[in-house]
């Protein structure tokens, strides 16, 4: 199949939906790839370097869409790109349709195949092609540099001869992709970084990425964020209200806030209130990632650097990515080669829409005329965390008893075996002839000496143990060698072979214990 | 010739030298000196007894002992180490077999003694084993007869059952369970039917009796052993050591000789203990190993949600350039695949550049007791860095990367999370505890008792798909 990547046409943006590199995967998939001429050159790609991997390029992107039967891009195409597609075409980008309900109406009448790549449902078998993670930990490290920039001190804590610089203390709201981003860089270039998130169990990964996390005093069975696609669910308004308080009493201490909080499909929620900016210090510096959606903070102004009175700065930049575009069309053109993957079962070129596929099918909009959005709830939900139970510790006391109980069971085990084996032995002298006693006495002492000797054997020579006895066990050849004086030529035919079959293990026995043990060696 | 007085002191030193050579192998350097005490004390007995008294025929002895030394050796320097398994059943079967001759040849000395004590002949001529037979009274020959059934009855069922375990060992019998219809019933009324024989033979039924009892127990040790599966291999072997055992002891009783005795007994202990090992270290009973299929389960078994996520050997190279401490898990697997020599390359490569290498073995990982250690050390891993399962287990949060080969079940984390799980209760490897898991696999299926492995659907685990000796093999050149 033909692979098209367009030229971005939305203002600003930077990103490229192919790289050099994801095109020589996909050419390893059977597909033949093109760009629009100056495709990648905002992400640091030129037309040659696509050229050096055997990439044509279109010089518009009206041709490319005739020529190619996949589409991809980045931003959600205009109604523009929609027309130009027909019923053999697929095209892949960013779609966002929950808002652009004409443009996937527009896709339904030209029966053309539409995949999201921000539909990618969240399950572990798709992470190599969630786009939105890809972006979102972009985003999150960028909001860091990006505060950095605008934060008039260092990160990290120094003491110099000019004198002592305190760390800064940056807060991290929302735990995500995004947040979690941002926290490891936060803390990576030294700042105190504290993190908050609704679902708690997410603590356990904030403290691995060196931040501390936030708990609020609030005792409320929190809904777990893998049953709803691992994103924070809606919270209950004392929940709110507790968080809101927590947030207040440390806000006076914040240098750098990074609010990442979305719920889908909903406005933003209001985290960091008008009084928490003002009561901040000047120089403070709010990166607010929820801006596109009305922002974590009401003072936010979409795409805009504001300044408020009392000199704290918020940013409401929405393209962190694409601020970032060469890192950026790197990890979104590999998500789009893994999807273009995933549709190439047989890495044959041919594309194969198998819409049984939990991630094909919900990732895509329209296919074959019809409208297939909203997907059903995918087959293979994201495995959710059991709630932790706290584990049952015993006292010692308890732990005491335990032990008592179970040495005075050992014990009348042990009693109670001696004193049935003693009563058989008994029975046994009672009527067996002295002879034979004599010979049981050896049979049993040679039993007590084997058990108390095996148990010593290092559990790696098992074999060669096992090999030993083999060649011991063929001691029968004594047996053998009595008998086979006896005149009767059944006897001492019989006997002969014994010989024979014994002396095999003896000597075969020995030697490849001898083998063995001699290819143990230390280092 | 030796008096009967030097037999015997020959007999006990050969019996303590036997002792000191199993108890030399507590560890792998005294056990290199512990195998020549067996050596020196298998010469010992046997000169003893060729140049005692009452023994004859020295050119058969000459002939056949030659004969069966160059095969053993034959057999030694041959083998490979894969092969092990095969070899140790196989020289079971010898035992069992040898045996059941000499049980019947004493039942046809028995036989002779008494035609010659009911015709008043001279006692005088008879000489050895034959004299001693003489001498005996009726509740001794009743005795005697008792061990000569329990030897024949044991070494038949030693040596059919050999031979299966040998064959399924060897991939010439097909591993998976088979039973004739009526199952163990079957098995239960044969045990019957010989000991009924067993009865007719001691109240003074001829020879027929333990012919009879030799067919019927080695179709039970056929049919036993038929019914059980590859994986519970180890458990059989080490059965069959223990019936050999007891088998040569049972020999021992009847020709009344101590040093049978004390060895057999020896060896029935060993594997005694060595199936005791093999069954705790799978949480089974004896028992149902032996009866073959697993115990009831109380319920549903969990299911498994997530899925197996591939990857490709440049992940793999790059997590172990990455990685400081690395585990190992060896399974049949590698054994099968031969991988053990690019196993060890790749050790030596990843231990060249400082990073900790360790293996885990688990008690019944391959099919012999042991069988893992030794294929390792073949490969020339050094044994120090080769670890059980105790020893490791709590080591695994602080490794970076464990690498599965070809084991299945014993790296079931279902064993412990769920209690209905047909393996709930086996201890296991807990590598799933490790920062990142990788595993060695050919395909998706399960392992040999069926069960859906948890392990394989971890977020931190990567399954590297592929025969592992050429999954291994591209892996190498991408370790720098």
């Amino acid at each position: 199949m033909k692979i098209g990547t367009l030229k971005e046409i939305f203002e600003g943006e930077q990103r490229v939906a192919l790289t050099p590199e994801s095109a020589a995967q996909l050419q390893k998939l059977g597909h033949t790839c093109f760009i629009e001429k100056n495709g990648g050159l905002s992400a640091g790609f030129s037309n040659a370097d696509y050229k050096a991997v055997g990439v044509a390029i279109i010089s518009t992107a009206a041709a490319l869409t005739k020529e190619c039967d996949v589409i991809t891009k980045v931003r959600p195409p205009t109604m523009a790109e929609i027309k130009r597609l027909d019923s053999s075409k697929t095209l892949i980008s960013f779609f966002n349709p929950g808002s652009n309900i004409a443009l996937m109406e527009m896709a339904q009448t030209k029966e053309a195949s539409l995949i999201a790549m921000d539909m990618v449902p969240r399950i572990s078998r798709a992470q190599k092609m969630d786009a939105l993670s890809s972006m979102a930990n972009i985003a999150g490290y960028r909001a860091v540099i990006e505060a950095g920039n605008h934060f008039g001190r260092f990160f990290t804590g120094q003491v110099t001869a000019a004198g002592k610089v305190p760390p800064a203390k940056v807060l991290v709201v929302g735990a995500g992709v995004a947040g979690l981003a941002a926290i490891g860089t936060s803390s990576s270039l030294g700042a105190i970084t504290y993190a908050f998130d609704v679902r708690p169990e997410v603590a356990e990964q904030v403290e691995s990425m060196g931040a501390e996390f936030v708990f609020l005093d609030f005792d409320e069975d929190q809904a777990d964020g893998a049953t709803t696609g691992g994103y924070a669910p809606v919270s209950s308004p004392e929940f709110a209200a507790a968080q809101l308080a927590k947030f207040r009493e440390i806000a006076p201490d914040i240098d750098i806030v990074i609010t990442t909080a979305l719920i889908p499909n909903r406005e933003a929620p209001e985290l960091w209130t008008p009084d928490m900016v003002a009561s901040m210090k000047p120089g403070s510096v709010i990166i607010d990632l929820a801006a596109e959606k009305g922002g974590n903070c009401k003072l936010t102004k979409m795409d805009e650097r504001i300044v408020t009175a009392n000199g704290v700065i918020i940013i409401g930049y929405t393209d962190f990515p694409s601020r970032m575009a060469a890192q950026a069309s790197t990890l979104y053109a590999n998500n789009i080669r893994h999807m273009v993957a995933d549709l190439t079962p047989e890495k044959d070129g041919a594309i194969v829409h198998d819409m049984e596929d939990d991630v094909i099918r919900g990732a895509t909009i329209t296919h074959k005329g019809q409208i297939t959005f909203p997907p059903p709830p995918p087959k293979v939900q994201a495995i959710a965390a059991k709630p932790q139970q706290a584990a049952v510790v015993k006292s010692t006391e308890e732990l005491k008893a335990e032990e008592e109980a179970s040495f005075r069971k050992a014990t009348r085990q042990q009693y109670s075996l001696l004193a049935v084996g003693g009563a058989l032995i008994l029975l046994l002298g009672a009527y067996a002839p002295a002879s034979f006693m004599q010979h049981f006495i050896v049979f049993a002492l040679a039993c007590f000496i084997g058990f108390q000797v095996i148990w010593g054997v290092a559990h790696a020579l098992h074999t060669p143990l096992m090999a030993v006895t083999n060649a011991i066990s063929g001691i029968v050849v004594v047996g053998a060698l009595l008998q086979i004086g006896s005149g009767s030529f059944i006897v001492w035919f019989l006997a002969g072979i014994s010989v024979l079959i014994a002396t095999i293990n003896i000597v075969g026995g020995f030697m490849v214990t001898r083998r063995m043990l001699a290819m143990f060696q230390k280092s | 010739m030796l008096s009967n007085g030097i037999t015997s002191a020959a007999y006990i030193a050969a019996a303590v030298l036997f002792i000191l050579s199993l108890g030399g192998l507590s560890n792998q350097e005294s056990a290199k000196r512990a195998v020549w005490y067996g050596i020196v004390g298998m010469a010992l007995a046997m000169f003893a007894t060729v140049f005692g008294p009452g023994v004859g025929n020295y050119i058969i002895i000459v002939i056949t002992i030659t004969i069966g030394a160059v095969l053993g050796l034959i057999v030694a320097k041959r083998v490979e180490m894969t092969e092990m398994p095969q070899l140790v059943a196989a020289l079971h079967s010898f035992v069992g077999l040898a045996a059941v001759f000499i049980g019947l040849n004493a039942e046809f000395e028995l036989e002779k003694v008494s035609r010659l004590l009911a015709s008043n002949a001279d006692l005088n001529e008879l000489t050895g084993f034959a004299k001693k037979l003489a001498s005996k009274n009726a509740v001794e020959i009743t005795i005697l007869k008792i061990e000569v059934f329990l030897g024949i009855f044991i070494g038949a069922v030693t040596f059919t059952g050999s031979i299966v375990a040998f064959g399924k060992l060897a991939g010439r019998l097909s591993g998976t369970p088979f039973k004739l219809p009526g199952g163990h019933v079957l098995n239960a009324l044969a045990l019957i039917a010989a000991i009924g024989l067993g009865v007719l033979y001691t109240g003074g039924a001829g020879v027929w009796t333990m012919v009879a009892v030799m067919i019927i127990a080695g179709f039970i040790g056929w049919h036993l052993i038929m019914g059980i599966g590859g994986a519970d291999m180890p458990v059989v072997v080490s059965m069959l050591n223990s019936y050999s055992g007891w088998a040569a002891a049972a020999i021992g009783f009847t020709l009344g000789n101590d040093l049978l005795i004390v060895v057999g007994a020896l060896v029935g202990s060993s594997g005694a203990i060595l199936s005791y090992i093999m069954c705790k270290a799978m949480n089974r009973n004896f028992v149902s190993v032996i009866l073959g299929g697993f115990g009831g389960t109380k319920g549903p078994q969990m299911e498994v949600e997530g899925e197996q996520i591939a990857i490709e050997a440049d992940g793999v190279a790059s997590a172990l350039n990455e990685a400081d401490s690395i585990v190992i898990i060896p399974g049949y697997g590698m054994a099968v695949a031969q991988a053990q020599q690019s196993v060890s390359e790749l050790v030596r490569k990843l231990r060249a550049k400082g990073k900790q290498v360790r293996f885990a073995i688990h008690p019944v990982a391959g099919r012999l007791p042991g069988h893992m250690n030794v294929l390792l050390a073949e490969a020339r891993v050094p044994y120090d860095i080769v670890m059980e399962m105790d020893e490791i287990n709590d080591d695994f949060p602080k490794t970076d990367v464990a690498i599965v080969i070809g084991s299945n079940d014993i790296v079931n984390p279902a064993a412990q999370d769920d209690p209905n799980s047909p393996i709930a209760g086996m201890p296991v490897l807990e590598c799933w505890k490790a920062k990142q898991v990788f595993v060695s696999k050919r395909g998706q299926g399960t392992g040999y008792s069926g069960i859906e492995n948890p392990l394989f659907f971890k977020e931190n685990t990567r399954m590297f798909y592929g025969d592992a000796k050429e999954s291994l093999d591209r892996l190498l050149p991408m370790i720098d």
